[in-house]
């Protein structure tokens, strides 16, 4: 055997699989019926879903008044959910790209996954700038084309132009580093399937061969793409949080914003795939795949990144205090006492204070605290982007115009809509293509599969390999 | 294809197999056709011989060109084109465009190389492109000759390389 093993490295592969038991364990959600508790998840999303469009048309028919925004308060819900959705996004390029770059094997058992879940949740996100815009008919003006209006162009200084390239660059790069991994997987289904469906996953395969020539192609181009979808995903947080870092608001004027948006969504995002993560393995019984170890790596990202966070919150009051700027001072102590006081606290308790409990290893292995942990996590994030938009806009300069803010159904309809989207999509995904990357799961088996490598791999390797 | 192909493979089960049945194969000056694998196997291009690929090039060129649409076509809407005063800064206000630059050059670069992958693998929607075998997706690889009006010498002495070189299956097929 050529590649160099540890014994004490923990598994990523269990049950001693052979290269024909992983397509079969991976390739058969695919091809069995819908079991009933995905047809049941499958009609809660859709309804979900259709209560979002009568929202989003309401929002259209009625105007974007129906969403009690004022002229203190311009931005609510729906900024909060965008910038909430795109950092979900974040975690599924992080796991592809920036692990793929750090030679990172268990972002193998979670990586197919995680970048549907990128792509989804970029949808949703920019479902919200879009509508918000009021005219959603003319959105198309956003891009800069030539017209007989001028020729009129966009504004290239703005933040928020830069916005809608960073997201639309964003969407198309995960969508093409996704399809371009899924299409020899695509390839297996297709040689086990007969009739509609052989020729259904040929076209979705492109006819995918597997010949050395294109597997060092499609290596090449992998690594190139993580190369250049690293810095992409740090800079679409980096550019959302110039949405706010250049304006002039105090509490939103600040030079801590583009890390801490990218600590952020990351922190987030791992949070969403955990969620995930921990359905999708136990109801497509793939928790061999998806093993412990991989859910406590992710763990020790979201402590990383949530310390991160919390590091960067408090930094943020340091340097309002230090600033001996009033305006700056008062934005945070409005934060913090304010009107909105519920949000902070549940910011601050939920992203700051949960993750620490992630240091004891015990809790990092434990499905049933990850899970809860990653709901708190999520809303805890939700609430981050709550407390930094409608907080801080509730209270300017001009007392005269203080407001206060409460979401109508309709923007609480859109907000439940995107998971109806999301999970629409998600529930779509798996029945179509495999959750793990399955020819990559076959590249790491001789090095991280359970009867190579780690405590009981002596024990397999004279019992079955000879 | 007008030109069909006569193609003698052997599949094996694994890919340390695999690997010395090709260095093996080299040794004996045997003209390997093709190589079709389950994944990306680790060493295959040494064995082969294979150059590497010049995608990245390609990448770098689509890339260079993204900077230079965004970046040209901003400083000529901007100073030529539609010249807008923006709060009292220059027309030419350069940092201000590196957000977009850096967004067309990442996404030049990734569109570009992804065509230009499919296209040079002729792949595309809807492409059958023949395989030999089902199994070669799941656990299977496989060692492809060309044997085109070979004589039965030739072909007696690849199936005694293959049976030598522990193949498990040895078939023909015409493709």
């Amino acid at each position: 055997m050529s590649a160099v093993v540890s014994p004490l490295r923990e598994p990523l592969v269990k049950g001693g699989k052979t290269y024909h038991q992983i397509t079969e364990d991976l390739c058969s959600p695919t091809e069995r019926a819908p079991s009933p508790a995905w047809i049941a998840a499958f009609i809660v999303a859709i309804s979900f879903l259709a209560f979002g469009l009568f929202s989003i048309v309401w929002t259209i028919w009625v105007g974007i008044g129906s969403w009690d925004l004022n002229r203190t308060i311009g931005w609510g819900w729906d900024i909060t959910n965008f910038v909430w959705w795109v950092g979900i996004g974040h975690a599924g390029t992080l796991i592809s790209a920036i692990l793929l770059l750090f030679r990172q094997k268990w972002r193998t058992g979670v990586n197919r996954a995680a970048e549907a879940m990128t792509i989804f949740a970029v949808i949703c996100a920019a479902l919200f700038p879009g509508i918000h815009m009021g005219r959603i008919w003319l959105a198309f003006f956003i891009f800069p084309y030539p017209n007989t209006r001028g020729p009129l162009w966009v504004n290239f200084n703005s933040p928020l132009l830069w916005d809608v390239f960073a997201i639309s660059t964003y969407f198309t790069v995960s969508v093409l580093f996704w399809y371009t991994g899924l299409v020899p997987d695509f390839a297996t289904i297709r040689d086990r399937a007969k009739g509609f469906r052989r020729r259904f996953y040929n076209t979705l395969s492109f006819g995918w061969t597997g010949s050395a020539k294109h597997w060092q192609r499609w290596e090449a181009l992998s690594l190139v793409l993580a190369g250049l979808a690293t810095p992409l995903v740090l800079s679409v947080h980096t550019i959302v949080s110039f949405d706010f870092a250049t304006s002039i608001i105090p509490g939103w004027h600040t030079t801590i914003f583009p890390p801490y948006f990218v600590a952020g969504a990351i922190f987030s995002g791992f949070a969403m795939v955990q969620t995930l993560m921990l359905i999708t393995r136990k109801i497509l019984k793939i928790e061999e795949y998806i093993t412990l170890a991989h859910i406590e790596s992710m763990n020790k990202v979201i402590l990383l990144t949530g310390t991160i966070v919390g590091v960067a919150y408090l930094t943020e009051l340091f340097i309002a205090w230090y600033s001996g700027y009033v305006y700056e001072q008062f934005a945070f102590y409005n934060r913090a006492v304010g009107i909105y006081w519920w949000s902070y606290f549940g910011m601050m308790s939920c992203n700051v204070l949960a993750p620490q409990f992630f240091w004891s290893k015990k809790l990092r292995r434990n499905i049933m605290f990850t899970f809860f942990m990653s709901i708190f996590i999520n809303i805890g994030m939700w609430f981050e982007r709550f407390v930094i938009i409608v907080s801080t806009l509730a209270r300017d300069y001009l007392p005269s115009a203080w407001s206060y803010y409460v979401p109508t159904w309709v923007e609480i309809g859109i907000y439940l809509g995107t998971f109806g989207i999301f999970f629409t999509f998600y529930l779509i995904f798996v029945r179509i293509a495999p959750v793990v990357a399955i020819a990559e799961i076959k590249s790491i088996l001789k090095s991280a599969g359970d009867q190579y490598t780690g405590k009981g791999a002596q024990k397999h390797t004279h019992e079955e390999q000879h | 294809m007008a030109n069909h192909k006569e193609v003698l493979y052997g599949l094996y089960n694994d890919e340390e197999i695999l690997l010395d049945a090709i260095r093996h194969a080299n040794s004996k000056h045997l003209d390997i056709m093709d190589v079709f694998t389950p994944f990306p196997v680790h060493g295959l291009d040494d064995a082969l011989g294979l150059e590497e690929s010049r995608l990245h090039i390609a990448g770098f060129v689509y890339g260079i060109l993204g900077t230079m649409t965004a970046f040209g076509g901003m400083s000529w809407i901007f100073t030529r084109e539609w010249p807008i005063i923006f709060g009292g800064k220059p027309y030419l206000s350069a940092p201000a465009f590196i957000p977009i630059t850096f967004e067309l050059t990442v996404l030049f670069a990734c569109v570009g190389m992804v065509v230009t992958f499919y296209t040079i693998c002729g792949m595309a929607p809807g492409f059958v492109n023949p395989t030999l075998d089902d199994r070669i997706t799941d656990d299977k690889f496989c060692i492809a000759f060309k044997v085109n009006g070979a004589s039965n010498e030739e072909i007696n002495n690849l199936k005694a390389f293959f049976k030598d070189t522990g193949a498990e299956e040895i078939n023909t097929k015409t493709i």
